[in-house]
């Protein structure tokens, strides 16, 4: 049978208002779900959420629109988030900024064209004794320098294309 | 990698469980007492008396009731909760246990930041090892029909969400907004139902004070603002971390302690805190001086104060919610002028406006973010005016 990729998101947004309980107050948490596996809050995910808890659209649109880790806009699988507050700006991020557009040949606020990564900035990450820090996903890296952003990004791309093949294949 | 203290820490004395054995020894008001007997205040930053919230919370009557922990920490420069939940989580889990016991509460909620995630894993396992040896659940070991249970709900990246009523409103589903006080959530919290927010810090250091007595705690800092604290250190120090001081310590003395002698300025408190420039380095850190929820950074004489002024508006700018006028436009119009002063094209008496917008901010904002946002910017045109001005090509 034939199943749409809406039918597919349907399904996984029941299935964790079932998880959850059908409460205003589990809408970040299958928010949250959504996000980790569609890298974005659909026009459609917020309408199929909003139908499931029997709030309007709007009220789901108006929690998207209000949180930085939250977005109706595809983001990348990879979301490299650099802190950009005091502690991490006085320890050098600026020269890692300028690393990391070179090597994702992107801006702050944009995804590479393949849907990989998106760039961002963020605010104080918690790490300001061991600065510049970064999130990757939901992993902290501190202490940066240029040069460990390239092993960071490599890690990232081992994970798909090619060089996922080759890994499963055991030529890796 | 997440580790990052230099001497080992009270906590380190307390034996898990230790605390909550002699709270459920306890009846709920002894505990109660107990807490307001140390004099303990809020360690977020807010310095509340964390026995007086207690006692409000338990008096209120109401069917259901919640303790909550405050693990949203984004104030800049602040690290302290991300070391507390890797290291000592038992601590801060214990403290709530003991929260809820003395307030008549069966739920408490971890509001953990989205940037911390990473703990989360850890975090649930610490909860599950101690709902095995019944320390958390149904009818708690040594207590006679007390049962709690402690969930974990992440946050979404959101700063003003540490501000207690915006939490609320963020775990029952809805923008970050901060509500109109009072009500206080002590009456009207998660719910609508009677609720406890405190700092993960403050949680932790009650439990240390049931086990080792509320006189120890007491007798350490200074009279308005007893014990000790937990300070995040970080930016031109030789070595940056967590370091426990008791309240009180003077800024020349901490910077001793951390290898930052020498420097020009310390922000205490965080982006909006107090800048204390070097020539008054003998001001206290405490509730009747400078407070702090444990935020410290260190700027030596290379550092351009107007950069670090930008640095903070910016983040205003980037986190006020935009509900209320004097903090969504006030902070944007100070960010302005100061790219205006770098440029050199802002007029002293413009800046002196931009100084009484600041002063109306402090006024009129709704909540604790737009009150305390221009002090950063204030306390660096109070002290470095020189350092600002005449600027240009």
């Amino acid at each position: 049978m034939l199943v749409s990729e809406q039918d597919v998101l349907k399904q996984d947004i029941a299935a964790w208002v079932k998880h959850y309980g059908k409460d205003r107050c589990y809408l970040i948490p299958i928010l949250q779900e959504i996000h980790r596996k569609y890298h974005q809050c659909s026009e459609f995910a917020m309408q199929v959420v909003a139908d499931e808890l029997d709030i309007h659209p709007v009220e789901v649109y108006s929690v998207v629109s209000f949180y930085s880790f939250l977005s109706h806009d595809t983001h990348g699988k990879y979301v490299v988030r650099l802190c950009r507050t005091i502690s991490c700006d006085m320890a050098g991020k600026d020269q890692i900024a300028n690393q990391l557009v070179s090597d994702l040949g992107v801006d702050f606020g944009e995804t590479t064209p393949d849907g990989k990564f998106t760039l961002e900035w963020t605010n104080c990450l918690g790490a300001c004794d061991q600065g510049p820090a970064m999130l990757v996903n939901e992993t902290l890296y501190v202490g940066l320098t240029p040069e460990k952003v390239h092993e960071i990004l490599e890690t990232c791309r081992r994970t798909f294309g090619v060089y996922a093949l080759q890994n499963k294949e055991g030529h890796a | 990698m997440i580790k990052s203290y230099h001497e080992p820490l009270t906590f380190d004395q307390i034996k898990a469980g230790e605390g909550l054995k002699a709270a459920l020894k306890m009846t709920r008001s002894e505990v109660i007492k107990a807490i307001s007997d140390s004099g303990m205040r809020g360690r977020g930053g807010a310095g509340f008396p964390t026995g007086v919230k207690w006692n409000l919370c338990a008096a209120a009557a109401a069917p259901e009731k919640f303790v909550v922990c405050n693990a949203d920490e984004g104030e800049p420069g602040t690290f302290k909760d991300r070391v507390l939940l890797a290291e000592y989580s038992d601590k801060v889990f214990e403290g709530m246990t003991i929260a809820g016991y003395a307030i008549g509460a069966k739920e408490g909620i971890i509001y953990l930041r989205a940037e911390y995630m990473y703990l989360r894993a850890e975090l649930e396992a610490a909860l599950a090892k101690r709902r095995e040896d019944k320390l958390l659940g149904d009818k708690i070991k040594g207590a006679k029909e007390f049962s709690f249970d402690i969930r974990i709900q992440m946050g979404s990246g959101a700063y003003v969400c540490g501000e207690e009523t915006a939490l609320i409103e963020s775990l029952e589903g809805h923008r970050g907004e901060p509500r109109n006080r009072p009500p206080f959530p002590v009456d009207t919290g998660f719910k609508g139902c009677p609720t406890s927010v405190n700092n993960v810090e403050t949680f932790a250091w009650a439990t240390c004070i049931l086990a080792k007595g509320p006189k120890w705690f007491k007798e350490l800092g200074t009279e308005k603002s007893a014990g000790l604290k937990l300070f995040s250190v970080s930016g031109d120090c030789d070595q940056p971390g967590i370091y426990e001081f008791p309240m009180g310590i003077t800024v020349a003395d901490l910077l001793v302690a951390v290898g930052g002698e020498g420097a020009k300025a310390v922000q205490i408190g965080g982006a909006s805190g107090h800048c204390v420039p070097y020539w008054e380095f003998d001001r206290k850190i405490c509730f009747e001086d400078v407070a702090t929820g444990g935020s410290i950074i260190v700027f030596d004489f290379d550092r351009d104060m107007l950069e670090v002024a930008m640095n903070f508006m910016e983040f205003f700018c980037e986190e006020s919610c935009g509900q209320c006028t004097p903090c969504r436009d006030g902070n944007s119009a100070i960010l302005e002028g100061l790219e205006m002063l770098e440029e050199g094209v802002c007029s002293q008496s413009y800046l002196k406006e931009l100084c009484e917008l600041g002063e109306t901010m402090q006024l009129a904002s709704k909540c604790g973010l737009g009150q305390s946002s221009p002090n950063a910017f204030l306390s660096i045109v109070k002290n470095f005016k020189d350092e600002l001005l005449g600027r240009g090509e």
